[in-house]
C-alpha cells in the first residue's frame, strides 16, 4: 500500500505544523532568549554558580528524590498488596485510591490545607492528643505532602499493572526454599518489578520538579525552582533568567524522563 | 487465598485503607466545608448553599471558560490526533517513533517552560496574547500526547492491516476505509483519550498561570485566587464546584479504561 504514503503525510501534517509551530520553534526561541540577559550565556551556568539558583535546584532535587522513594515505598506495598489479594470491596479501594489522579496541583494544594493546614485535620488531632497544634502545610513538608498525593494514585496504577504480570509461583518457590517474607520482597518481587518502579519513579521525580500549582497554592516562599522560575518572571520582570532557569528545569526533567524510558519502557505523563 | 487469615493480610490492608484515608479524606473535608455555614464551628453550625451560589455567581465565568477551553481542546486533539495517531500505528519504524517521542516532549518538560517559551514567541501578538485561543494552544500541545497514545494503544493492538487490505480489495477508497473501519475500531481509545483531555484542560494551572490575563482567567486560576484571598468556606464551595464537574470525568475514565490495555491512559 505504497501509494498511501502522501495520504499518511498529509494525515500527519495538521500535528506537525502545530506542533512546530507553536512547540519547537517557540522552545529554541526560549534558549536564544535564556542568553540574552544581563549575564548572557552564562545564564545557563548560573543555577550552578549563583547561590540563590543552586540552593533551589538543590532543595527541589531533594524534595523530588523525596517525594520519589516515599510514593514507590506506598505505592509498590499497596499496589502489590491489592493485586495480590481479592476482598470486599477490592475494586472499590483501587477505584478512591486512582480517583486523584488528574486533580491539578492547585486543589491538591488546598487537600493538604485541609489535612494540616492552620484549621486543617491533624493539628486538630494533635491538639487533642499533646495539646499542641502541629500545622505543616505551608513548608516544604507541606510540599511533600502534595506531591506524595499528586503521585500515589498514577505510581499504583502502574505498578499494579505491573505486578499483575509477576508469577506468584516463583514466590512459592522462594517461600518453598525457606525466604521470609522479607526475603521475598526483597529477592523476588522487587527486581520483578523494576522496569515499572523506574519508569513509575521517573516521573514522579520529573513531575515533582516542574509543577507549581501546590506551591503556588501553599506559599510563594517555598524555594523550589519552579516558583524562583515564576518570581523571575513575574515579579523581577527578568525574563533572559525565566527564560534559562526553565530551560535548564526542562532538560533535566526531560533527561530524567528519557533516561528512564530507554531503561524501562514507557512513558507516563504529568498533569497540571 | 491463604494470606486472608495471616496478620500481614490485616496489616496491609490497614496501611492500604490509611493511604485511602490520605487521599479521600481531604476531599470529603473541603466538600463539607463548602456547605457549612461556617467552617470554625463545623456542621453543626447549620449547612448552606450560600457560599456555592456566591462561587457561582462572582466566578461563573471561569467556569464556563474553562469548560469553553476543554471543548475546543478536545475539538482539536481529535482532529490532529486521530489521524496522527493513525499514521503512527501504520507505520513503525525509526522516524515514526521519534515523531512520538517528539510529541510526548510537552508532557515531559514542566509547563512553565512551555508557557514562557509561548509567552516570549507570541507575547507582542497582543489580539492573540489577550485572548483564551492563547490558553488553548498551550492546553492543546499538553494534552495532544494523551489521545495520540491513547488511540494509538487501540489501534496496535488490532490487525489493521489485513482488515484495510480486505476493505481495499473490495474497492473501498481510502475516505470509506478512515471512516469505515479505523474510526468504529478505535472508538474505545478516542472515548478514553477524550475523558483524559477535558479532564486535564479543566484543571491545567502550570501553563494556564502565566498565558492567562487578568481578562481570561480559568477555573484553576480562579481557585488560586481564592484559596489565596478569600475565606475558607468560598474556597471549599468553589472546589466542590470543580470535584462535581471533575469527578464524573474520572470516573468515566476509570470505566473507559478498565478494558483497555493499562498503559493508554498513562
Amino acid at each position: 500500500m505504497n501509494r498511501d504514503r502522501y495520504t499518511l503525510i498529509a494525515l500527519l501534517m495538521p500535528a506537525a505544523i502545530v506542533f512546530v509551530a507553536f512547540f519547537l520553534l517557540p522552545l529554541a526561541n526560549l534558549f536564544v532568549i535564556g542568553g540574552t540577559g544581563a549575564l548572557g550565556w552564562a545564564a545557563y551556568g548560573a543555577v550552578l554558580t549563583e547561590p540563590r539558583y543552586l540552593s533551589s535546584l538543590v532543595s527541589t532535587v531533594a524534595l523530588a528524590g523525596a517525594t520519589t522513594i516515599a510514593t514507590l515505598i506506598v505505592s509498590g506495598i499497596s499496589g502489590v498488596f491489592l493485586t495480590r489479594n481479592r476482598f470486599r470491596g477490592r475494586e472499590v479501594l483501587t477505584a478512591l485510591l486512582t480517583l486523584p489522579l488528574a486533580f491539578p496541583g492547585v486543589v491538591i494544594g488546598f487537600m493538604v490545607i485541609m489535612l494540616a493546614g492552620r484549621q486543617g485535620l491533624i493539628p486538630d488531632v494533635t491538639d487533642a492528643l499533646f495539646g499542641e497544634r502541629l500545622v505543616f502545610a505551608y513548608s516544604m513538608a507541606g510540599l511533600f505532602i502534595g506531591y506524595l498525593y499528586f503521585s500515589i494514585p498514577r505510581t499504583i496504577l502502574t505498578l499494579m499493572a505491573a505486578a499483575e504480570k509477576l508469577d506468584p509461583r516463583i514466590e512459592e518457590a522462594a517461600r518453598s526454599l525457606g525466604a521470609g517474607p522479607l526475603r521475598v520482597v526483597r529477592d523476588v518481587i522487587v527486581p520483578a518489578l523494576q522496569p515499572a518502579l523506574l519508569a513509575a519513579g521517573a516521573i514522579c521525580f520529573a513531575t515533582a520538579m516542574g509543577a507549581f500549582g501546590t506551591a503556588f497554592t501553599l506559599a510563594t516562599k517555598i524555594n523550589v525552582l519552579p516558583m524562583v522560575i515564576y518570581t523571575e518572571f513575574t515579579l523581577q520582570a527578568n525574563v533572559a533568567m525565566a527564560a534559562a532557569l526553565s530551560f535548564v528545569l526542562g532538560a533535566i526533567t526531560w533527561a530524567v524522563l528519557a533516561i528512564a524510558r530507554t531503561a524501562a519502557g514507557n512513558t507516563v505523563a504529568a498533569a497540571g | 487465598m491463604k494470606h486472608r487469615t495471616s496478620p500481614a493480610f490485616w496489616l496491609l490492608l490497614a496501611f492500604t485503607l490509611t493511604v485511602c484515608a490520605f487521599l479521600v479524606v481531604p476531599v470529603v473535608m473541603s466538600m463539607l466545608a463548602g456547605v457549612t455555614q461556617n467552617y470554625f464551628i463545623g456542621w453543626r453550625g447549620g449547612l448552606t448553599f450560600d457560599w456555592v451560589l456566591k462561587v457561582w455567581t462572582d466566578y461563573r465565568h471561569t467556569i464556563l471558560r474553562s469548560i469553553q477551553i476543554a471543548l475546543a481542546c478536545l475539538a482539536c486533539t481529535l482532529v490532529l490526533g486521530v489521524p496522527a495517531a493513525y499514521v503512527l500505528a501504520r507505520r513503525t519504524n525509526a522516524l515514526t517513533r521519534s515523531i512520538e517521542e517528539l510529541l510526548v516532549m510537552p508532557v515531559a518538560i514542566p509547563g512553565l517552560a512551555t508557557a514562557l517559551a509561548l509567552i516570549v514567541t507570541f507575547g507582542a501578538f497582543g489580539e492573540l496574547r489577550r485572548s483564551w485561543v492563547f490558553i488553548l494552544i498551550g492546553h492543546v500541545l499538553f494534552t495532544l500526547p494523551f489521545m495520540v497514545r491513547s488511540v494509538l494503544a487501540v489501534l496496535a493492538s488490532i490487525d489493521l492491516r489485513t482488515l484495510e487490505e480486505g476493505a481495499s480489495s473490495l474497492g473501498a477508497s481510502f475516505a470509506q476505509r478512515f471512516f469505515g473501519i479505523v474510526l468504529p475500531n478505535c472508538r474505545s481509545g478516542i472515548v478514553a483519550g477524550s475523558l483524559m483531555v477535558v479532564t486535564l484542560s479543566l484543571g491545567e494551572f502550570n501553563m494556564t498561570l502565566l498565558l492567562h490575563t487578568p481578562l481570561t482567567p480559568t477555573l484553576p486560576v480562579g481557585l488560586a485566587d481564592s484559596y489565596a484571598s478569600l475565606r475558607i468556606e468560598v474556597g471549599s464551595a468553589y472546589t466542590l464546584v470543580f470535584f462535581v464537574i471533575i469527578i464524573p470525568l474520572l470516573i468515566a475514565l476509570q470505566m473507559a479504561s478498565r478494558p483497555l490495555s493499562k498503559k493508554s491512559i498513562q
